[in-house]
């Protein structure tokens, strides 16, 4: 069959640009647990000095923790600013809803280093420049759009009559909203929490403008080590976030599959 | 759903009574927009504007900003060089992607969501930390000049880093998921015994693929090749450490004109330059396909 020779063909393309994909993992794990005091590959031998020295230095710690905190806060808020927009956009009907969408898209079709300089020189102004405040709202705006396309597709997939059977029954809106439609897009809510988290987490370009010397964000001392030599703590360094990474890329699946399940029983 | 919120009551007293709740509730529902809203106005909209006049007026009314990126041959050719790199990356992309898609929705379901986390476990990981991947594997120390010496294909370690070339690799890395899942997404509805069929009424596999898979991609084709290219011509972070001096892109100039020079008149012109060409490409896409068919993500 010729065919079958043909989709072989195809087939080792397809694997071959797989390994391309994962090649970087792959190759950043091992040398992580290296030995050697310089970039060397192979790694010599196994250690773990690379992660003693980003969980001993201070300075690592302090952005690592800062930009936990920045990604827990950007995710919070945009999560919630993000879930009562669609609401709005999956359950009213207005001329303006349109223009809304666009508005709150914005973000992601405007080239990030576009809003970088923009909020860099209206945060200079506002005095917000290098403050966590600042970089919280930029990070928010930059999340915003991919808690909405998430939220958004839930809430229009959700069936209204239930919330409706809860206020007609006496329930405050708020109340059944938060005790009847909350927990079933919930799986929708927390894939767009942890996009917004990532989102956030591993952000550079904004905060590499938003940012200063107090408040250097993980991406942004990554980026400046990189600049200026190659310094195997990365290998470290990188090595945690592709876990958190995958960590954060299974929930999702799970999530996903979940809230497939629910549709289902349904 | 938006049907049943504005029907009419029908009949009955429960109908018209819990369409008055939901009359109340229709007027907080449409404000909850408001807070999200206003913020990407604010701190977003609102500075894009400014940015626009920026780059018109300092200090007076002037085109001198945008004189100067199209008159000096330095900045022609970053601009040059940023549509390039761009056009490289989407075909690379295309042709790299357009096997994987095949082989996802030609498996069973149980291999495709496998291989699928192939796809999306660089897409979750951080561009950062693959660019710093690539150095490694790129460097002159790096595994890959380790990998030839070894087989004794070459004596001296290649540079591979600094380049174009190392731009390119690194760049289609991070781009390829955003080919990726829309091909996929297309390719998933289209019935593959088309395919069959056209070979078993004589078709060449080659002359199927042209006739019937190929056309009816097209929708995929054209919104991942939209959104790689308009990313990559606006990505800095990759050019700025893979590439050398001569490979410039448009960001590292406004990157450089507004962060190091503080030259915000032509550093806003070239952003404003650049802007618009995304917001062209956009809404050229958007006539011919509609916007609603870019899927930024899985």
């Amino acid at each position: 069959m010729n065919l079958s020779i043909n989709r072989v063909i195809v087939y080792i393309v397809a694997s071959l640009v797989l390994v391309y994909l994962m090649l970087p993992t792959f190759i950043i794990i091992p040398m992580s647990f290296s030995s050697a005091s310089y970039m060397q590959f192979p790694p010599p031998g196994f250690s773990l000095r690379w992660y003693e020295a980003f969980f001993s230095d201070s300075l690592w710690m302090n952005s690592f923790f800062l930009s936990l905190k920045l990604g827990v806060v950007t995710m919070i808020v945009s999560t919630i600013l993000g879930t009562l927009a669609s609401v709005t956009l999956a359950r009213t009907r207005s001329k303006w809803n349109d223009l809304f969408y666009s508005v709150l898209l914005t973000p992601m079709i405007v080239p990030l280093i576009i809003i970088a300089v923009v909020i860099y020189g209206f945060f200079t102004r506002l005095h917000l420049q290098g403050s966590f405040l600042g970089l919280v709202i930029a990070h928010t705006i930059v999340a915003i759009p991919y808690v909405i396309t998430v939220v958004l597709g839930a809430l229009r997939g959700f069936d209204i009559f239930i919330e409706q059977a809860a206020v007609s029954l006496g329930a405050h809106p708020f109340k059944a909203f938060i005790k009847i439609t909350v927990p079933i897009i919930s799986p929708a809510l927390l894939s767009g929490a942890l996009f917004a988290f990532i989102a956030s987490f591993d952000e550079l370009i904004v905060a590499l403008f938003v940012s200063n010397t107090f408040t250097k964000t993980l991406p942004v001392k990554m980026w400046e080590g990189m600049r200026l030599e190659i310094d195997p703590t990365m290998t470290a360094v990188a090595s945690v976030l592709i876990t958190i990474s995958i960590a954060l890329l299974l929930s999702v699946e799970l999530l996903k599959s979940f809230g497939k399940q629910k549709k289902v029983l349904k | 759903m938006k049907q049943v919120i504005n029907s009419k009551p029908e009949n009955g007293l429960l109908d018209s009574e819990a369409n008055a709740e939901n009359g109340k509730k229709l007027n907080t529902t449409k404000l909850l927009v408001l807070p999200a809203v206003l913020l990407v106005i604010v701190f977003l909209i609102f500075p894009l504007f400014q940015l626009a006049y920026n780059s018109f007026f300092s200090p007076d009314f002037t085109f001198k900003h945008y004189l100067r990126f199209f008159q000096e041959t330095v900045y022609l050719q970053v601009l040059v060089n940023t549509i390039k790199v761009g056009l490289y990356v989407t075909f690379i992309t295309l042709v790299l992607g357009y096997p994987v898609a095949f082989l996802l929705v030609t498996v069973s379901q149980r291999m495709q969501n496998i291989l699928l986390i192939f796809v999306l476990l660089p897409f979750w990981t951080s561009f950062l930390v693959r660019t710093y991947a690539w150095m490694i594997i790129l460097g002159r120390e790096g595994v890959v000049n380790k990998l030839l010496i070894y087989l004794g294909l070459i004596h001296e370690p290649l540079s591979m880093l600094h380049n174009s070339f190392a731009v390119l690799i690194g760049l289609s890395h991070v781009m390829l998921p955003f080919m990726i899942f829309p091909l996929y997404s297309v390719m998933k509805n289209i019935d593959l015994d088309l395919v069959k069929a056209a070979q078993s009424l004589g078709a060449t596999p080659f002359h199927a693929f042209k006739k019937v898979l190929f056309p009816l991609s097209v929708p995929g084709i054209a919104s991942g090749s939209i959104l790689v290219f308009i990313i990559s011509i606006g990505y800095y972070v990759t050019p700025a450490l893979l590439g050398g001096g001569s490979d410039t892109m448009i960001s590292q100039l406004i990157a450089q004109q507004i962060g190091q020079q503080l030259n915000w008149g032509f550093g806003s012109a070239i952003a404003f330059i650049l802007l618009v060409v995304v917001l062209i490409i956009l809404s050229l896409f958007n006539r011919f396909f509609g916007l609603d068919k870019i899927s930024f993500g899985p």
